[in-house]
């Protein structure tokens, strides 16, 4: 069963581990913020994936609804549950590191706001998923919802830009190098392609048992079942 | 065929568009006008809800006037989305909805149409019933106009965004909470720019910049959400 699972679930773990031990262990600290910075091996990865991931789901969802592709709409299903942590555990570990650092847990700023009003829009996703019965319908109408919400996703990339915020700019970009030294931005980087290859095998998972649960009357699943 | 075969003139597909639009309108109007009390109620909540401000925060007029903007803002907000839940309510119970979505005129006008006369039942009164509001909440006399202006490009938005809400929830039996969490995170752009444009307008300053984003989120809406919303309603009805 699962040709990629076994190689994900390895260079996660590998990525993880060497990531966390290389962040917390061996990354210099900042000269202004001391160690406290290093939640931000945990902040930014959480941020980025929760983004890309409501991307993923909006895609997914449009796939369902157009080619009307069963297994698109349940990797939908399955991505929000993972994305709405993820949201959230941007969130916390970002008032965890406002405290010490802005001083204090929450402010109102773009780019935290437009991150809840993300969670937020993943909570209704799993609201609307789960208040309609019909397993087909659910997939469609919350595809639909993922893809009014999509507007919000620019809004949240662009907002540290768009207001001058406290909040700071980007730490990866495609066309420039990072602010900060190599030593640093490494392990960030180590760990950023650690949480998405993490988020591949969640996903997997989590869709291998949304196929079984819906076809659980099926005669193949009853054979798998039985071999085991 | 009809028309081929008598010898009607054809009309152009322009006009039949609006007739469709107008026809639509109209009979929205027409049958909330005969249940009037269900008119009335979002625009006695709107006041209610201003009101619990006063008393539940402060009544110092100073302080009411900071606050004015966000409360008469958000009261808006909320009792257009209880205006929300019947939109298409009536129609999906009493099977007219199913003969819409067969019918071979276009979704789109028919929606639209439906938006806009909930609309003019809701957010054109709200708008009109803000400076009441304002008054009772020492918004310095500055901030009306502005109010007004924002509340009248902002709640057709309200209208449109809500009634995909609406939409999506029309086959559920029990929609209303449903719809608040599917649809108000996305009615917090209008709610900021909204008040933006109060607050500039109250200490002077120039808030045609907020408007234009408002103007640019309604045309965004109209463009838009009457697809969102006839795609919604096919899903609602054949699930």
């Amino acid at each position: 069963m699962g040709k990629l699972l076994p190689w994900f679930a390895i260079v996660t773990a590998a990525l993880l581990v060497s990531g966390i031990v290389w962040a917390l262990a061996f990354a210099p600290s900042d000269y202004q913020q001391g160690n406290s910075f290093r939640i931000i091996y945990i902040h930014v990865p959480s941020a980025i994936l929760a983004q890309s991931c409501y991307m993923l789901m909006a895609i997914a969802g449009a796939i369902g609804l157009i080619w009307k592709m069963k297994v698109a709409d349940m990797v939908a299903k399955s991505s929000a549950p993972i994305g709405a942590t993820m949201a959230l555990l941007a969130l916390v570990t970002g008032a965890i590191w406002g405290k010490p650092t802005w001083g204090s847990w929450w402010v109102w700023d773009a780019r935290l706001t437009s991150m809840l009003i993300l969670l937020f829009l993943y909570l209704g996703v799993i609201a609307l998923n789960s208040a309609i019965e019909s397993e087909a319908t659910a997939a469609q109408a919350t595809a639909v919802l993922a893809l009014v919400g999509l507007v919000n996703i620019p809004i949240i990339k662009y907002s540290v830009e768009w207001w001058n915020t406290l909040h700071q700019p980007a730490t990866f970009t495609l066309t420039e190098r990072p602010a900060m030294p190599a030593e640093m931005w490494v392990p960030l980087l180590v760990m950023v392609i650690g949480f998405y290859c993490f988020f591949a095998v969640s996903l997997m998972l989590r869709t291998r048992n949304e196929i079984l649960h819906r076809e659980r009357r099926a005669r193949w699943v009853r054979e798998l079942i039985e071999k085991q | 065929m009809s028309e081929m075969l008598t010898n009607e003139p054809v009309q152009s597909s322009e006009q039949t568009m609006r007739g469709l639009f107008l026809a639509v309108l109209k009979r929205d109007l027409l049958l909330s006008y005969r249940r009037r009390s269900d008119l009335v109620n979002p625009l006695i909540f709107f006041l209610m809800v201003a009101t619990l401000f006063p008393l539940g925060v402060s009544p110092e007029p100073d302080f009411l006037a900071q606050l004015a903007p966000g409360v008469v803002w958000v009261a808006a907000l909320l009792s257009t989305l209880l205006s929300m839940d019947s939109v298409f309510r009536s129609d999906f119970e009493d099977g007219t909805l199913e003969q819409t979505l067969l019918s071979p005129q276009p979704l789109f006008v028919v929606v639209l149409g439906k938006v806009i006369a909930h609309w003019m039942l809701t957010g054109l009164p709200l708008a009109l019933l803000a400076p009441v509001l304002g008054i009772m909440l020492f918004l310095p006399d500055g901030g009306m106009g502005g109010l007004m202006i924002s509340l009248l490009l902002g709640t057709p938005t309200l209208s449109l965004v809500g009634a995909i809400g609406a939409a999506l929830t029309v086959g559920l039996r029990k929609g209303g909470v449903l719809i608040s969490l599917l649809v108000l995170p996305l009615y917090i752009p209008v709610l900021i720019f909204g008040t933006s444009a109060v607050q500039a307008a109250v200490t002077g300053l120039p808030l045609g910049g907020y408007l234009a984003l408002l103007g640019a989120m309604l045309a965004l809406g109209i463009v838009m959400a009457p697809l969102a919303i006839g795609a919604a309603l096919r899903i609602s009805v054949s699930g």
